[in-house]
C-alpha cells in the first residue's frame, strides 16, 4: 500500500466508523418519515441523551457500557413512545406543524439536558478494555473504533434483516403500502406506528451510547447530529435501509477525508456531495421502493 | 398576500397609521434598552417576511433563512470594514450577495417539495453557520468580526452612534422593504406563487413554469433576507457564526407559524412575540437563563393551540388550506 491512501489510511477508516454512526442514527429517521410520514427533528436529541447516558454510567468497565448500552435503548423507546404519542393529534394537519412540535421539544430537552450536564462538551471514555491501540496495515489504529465498526456493521445487518427479510418488516411495509388493507386484516395500525418509531428512536439512542468516546455529549452536538442525519436520508433516499446505508457510508468519508484534507472548505464538500447527488439521483441514491 | 389587500378600507388605513404613527414614536417614550430591542424584533420581522415569503406565499418551509440573514450580516461586515460604512450601500451588497448565494443553493432545494425542502434548507443553513465557524480567514471563525464601524445610513450623513437613531435607519429601511413585498402581494407573480402552494401539478398543466417561479421567489426571500442580515450588523456592530446558526432559522419559522402563515401582519406579530419571549422572559430573575425552554414551551403550546396562528384567530372565515407540507 502507497501513497494517497497511505496517507489518509486512518482517514478513511475514521469515515467507514463514522459513516456506520451515522447509520445507525439515520435509519430511524428516515424508517419514521418515509414509512410512516412522522417528521422528527427531535431525532438529535435522542442521540444526545443516549450520549448523555453513556456518560453518566460509564466506569470504565464493559458492564458499565452494557449497563449504558440497555438504559439507552429504554430511554429511546420511551422517548420515541412519547413523541409518537405528541405527534399524533397532529399527524392531519401536515408536517409543518409536525416541524414546529418537535422543535419545540428539541429547545425543551437541551435546555433540561444542558441544566443538569452543564453547556461544555464532556468527555466520555471508553471502557478501560477497549483502549489502546492496535496495529491496522501499519498503522496504529483506536481498539475502540475497530469494536465499533464491528458492533454498527451488526446493527446494520439486524436492522436490514429484520426489515427486509422478516415477517414483521414485511407488516410494516404493507402498513406504509396500504394502511386500509392492513387494517381490515385485524392489525392494530398504531401499534405498526409505535413499533417503528420506538425502534427508530432507540437506535438513535443507543448510537448515542455508542458514540459517545467519538462525537461526544454537549450542546450543539443534538443540532450537529440532527443535520448530518437528515443529510444521510435525503442523499441515501427517504424509507430505504439500503440507501440510509449507502448515504451514511458517503456522508461519513466526505466529513472525515475532507476535514483531515480541506479543513476550510470541509463544510462546502458536505453540500457538493448533497448537490452532486441529487442531480444524478433526485430522489437518493437507493429510493424507497415501497413509497417511490 | 394579506387577506385585506383589497378591502382599502378605513379601518385598515388608520390601523396602518397607527401602527407607523407608534413605531416612529416609540424611541421618544422607551428607554434605550427597549428601543434596542424594537431594533431587533424589526430585524427579526424582514426575516420572518422573508421566510413568509416562501412557507406562507409558496407553501415551501423553510428551515434555512438564517443561511441568507449570516451571508448578508458577513458581508455586510466585511463591506463596512474594508470598504465603506455607507449602510445604504452595504445593504444593497448584502442583499445582492444573498440573492447570488440564493441561486445555486435554491436550484437545489427547489427540485423538492415538502419535507423534503425543509430537510435540505435546513442543511444549506447548517453548512452555512459551520462555514462561518471554519472559515477563519474570511469570517475569523468562532470569535465573530467585531469593531465595525457606526453606520452612515446615506452618504454625507452624520455615522450614527446612538442606538435611538440607529432605530431609525432600521425602521425606515423596515418599511420600505415592507411596503415593497406588500406590493407584490397583489401582482401576479404573488397570485402564480400562492397557486404553486395550493395545487401546483395544475399551475404546469396550465403552462406556468412553476420551479422557475419558486426558484425566483427564493433568492428574492433570500434578498430579504440578507437585508435583514445588513441591518442586524448596524445594530449590533458585532457578528458571530450564532447569527448564521440554526435557532434563527428556528425561530424565523415559528414567528410565521405562529404569526399564521400567509399574513404579513402575521409574521411580523409572531416575529414581535418570539423575539420578546427569548429576550425578555429569558432575563427574567425567576426563570434566569432558561430562556430556550420557556421558547421550547411556546414552540409546543403554539402549535397545539393556534393551528392558524395569531392571524387565524383574528378571522375565523378564512379558508382552510391544503396541507403546506
Amino acid at each position: 500500500m502507497s501513497g494517497w491512501l497511505d496517507g489518509n489510511f486512518v482517514s478513511v477508516i475514521d469515515g467507514v466508523a463514522f459513516g456506520l454512526l451515522l447509520f445507525t442514527i439515520a435509519v430511524g429517521l428516515s424508517l419514521v418519515f418515509g414509512m410512516m410520514d412522522v417528521l422528527n427533528l427531535a431525532h438529535g436529541t435522542l442521540y444526545l441523551a443516549g450520549a448523555y447516558v453513556a456518560y453518566a454510567l460509564s466506569d470504565g468497565t464493559l458492564w458499565g457500557l452494557l449497563l449504558a448500552l440497555l438504559a439507552g435503548a429504554l430511554v429511546g423507546t420511551m422517548g420515541g413512545a412519547a413523541l409518537t404519542f405528541l405527534t399524533q393529534p397532529l399527524a392531519r394537519r401536515g408536517h409543518l406543524d409536525q416541524a414546529v412540535l418537535t422543535l419545540g421539544i428539541t429547545f425543551i430537552v437541551a435546555d433540561l439536558l444542558a441544566a443538569a450536564f452543564g453547556g461544555d462538551v464532556l468527555p466520555t471514555d471508553p471502557p478501560t478494555a477497549l483502549r489502546g491501540t492496535v496495529d491496522l496495515l501499519g498503522h496504529a489504529y483506536p481498539v475502540y473504533r475497530l469494536v465499533f465498526i464491528g458492533v454498527a456493521a451488526g446493527l446494520a445487518l439486524l436492522v436490514y434483516l429484520v426489515f427486509e427479510r422478516s415477517s414483521l418488516g414485511a407488516l410494516v411495509r404493507a402498513t406504509v403500502a396500504d394502511r386500509d388493507m392492513v387494517r381490515a386484516l385485524g392489525v392494530d395500525i398504531r401499534k405498526v406506528l409505535y413499533g417503528v418509531f420506538a425502534a427508530g428512536a432507540a437506535l438513535a439512542s443507543v448510537g448515542g451510547v455508542l458514540g459517545a468516546p467519538i462525537l461526544g455529549p454537549g450542546p450543539g452536538v443534538d443540532e450537529t447530529v440532527l443535520v448530518l442525519s437528515l443529510v444521510v436520508v435525503v442523499v441515501g433516499g427517504l424509507g430505504s435501509v439500503r440507501g440510509a446505508l449507502a448515504g451514511a457510508l458517503l456522508i461519513g468519508q466526505v466529513q472525515t477525508l475532507g476535514v483531515a484534507l480541506l479543513p476550510e472548505y470541509a463544510p462546502f464538500l458536505l453540500f457538493g456531495t448533497m448537490l452532486l447527488v441529487l442531480v444524478v439521483r433526485p430522489h437518493g441514491l437507493v429510493p424507497s421502493a415501497v413509497r417511490a | 398576500m394579506s387577506p385585506y389587500a383589497t378591502a382599502g378600507s378605513m379601518t385598515r388605513r388608520l390601523s396602518v397609521t397607527a401602527v407607523v404613527g407608534a413605531l416612529a414614536l416609540a424611541p421618544f417614550v422607551l428607554g434605550s434598552y427597549a428601543v434596542g430591542t424594537l431594533s431587533r424584533i424589526l430585524v427579526f420581522a424582514l426575516l420572518a417576511l422573508s421566510v413568509n415569503l416562501l412557507t406562507g406565499l409558496t407553501g415551501l418551509p423553510t428551515l434555512g433563512q438564517s443561511a441568507y440573514f449570516g451571508v448578508g450580516a458577513y458581508t455586510s461586515a466585511i463591506v463596512a470594514t474594508r470598504v465603506t460604512d455607507v449602510g445604504i450601500l452595504q445593504l444593497l451588497i448584502a442583499a445582492g450577495v444573498s440573492a447570488l448565494v440564493a441561486v445555486p443553493t435554491g436550484w437545489l432545494a427547489v427540485r423538492a417539495r415538502g419535507v423534503v425542502f425543509l430537510m435540505l434548507t435546513l442543511a444549506i443553513g447548517e453548512i452555512v453557520y459551520s462555514a462561518a465557524v471554519n472559515w477563519k480567514s474570511l469570517t475569523n471563525g468562532t470569535d465573530g468580526m467585531s469593531g465595525i464601524p457606526p453606520v452612515v445610513p446615506l452618504p454625507g450623513m452624520p455615522a450614527l452612534e446612538l442606538d435611538g437613531l440607529v432605530y431609525f435607519y432600521v425602521l425606515a429601511v423596515f418599511l420600505l422593504l415592507f411596503a415593497a413585498v406588500s406590493r407584490l402581494g397583489s401582482t401576479s407573480f404573488a397570485l402564480a406563487l400562492r397557486g404553486i402552494r395550493d395545487n401546483e401539478p395544475r399551475m404546469r398543466a396550465i403552462g406556468y413554469p412553476t420551479q422557475r417561479y419558486a426558484l425566483t421567489v427564493y433568492c428574492g426571500a433570500g434578498a430579504l433576507a440578507g437585508a435583514a442580515g445588513s441591518l442586524w450588523v448596524s445594530v449590533q456592530r458585532f457578528v458571530s457564526p450564532g447569527d448564521a446558526g440554526f435557532e434563527i432559522a428556528a425561530l424565523a419559522l415559528l414567528a410565521v407559524v405562529i404569526g399564521g402563515s400567509g399574513s404579513m401582519w402575521g409574521a411580523c406579530a409572531g416575529a414581535a412575540l418570539v423575539w420578546l419571549t427569548r429576550d425578555y422572559l429569558g432575563n427574567l430573575e425567576a426563570v434566569a437563563g432558561r430562556g430556550p425552554l420557556l421558547l421550547g414551551l411556546l414552540f409546543v403550546i403554539a402549535v397545539y393551540t393556534l393551528p392558524r396562528g395569531l392571524a387565524g384567530v383574528r378571522i375565523p372565515h378564512r379558508l382552510t388550506r391544503k396541507r403546506t407540507a
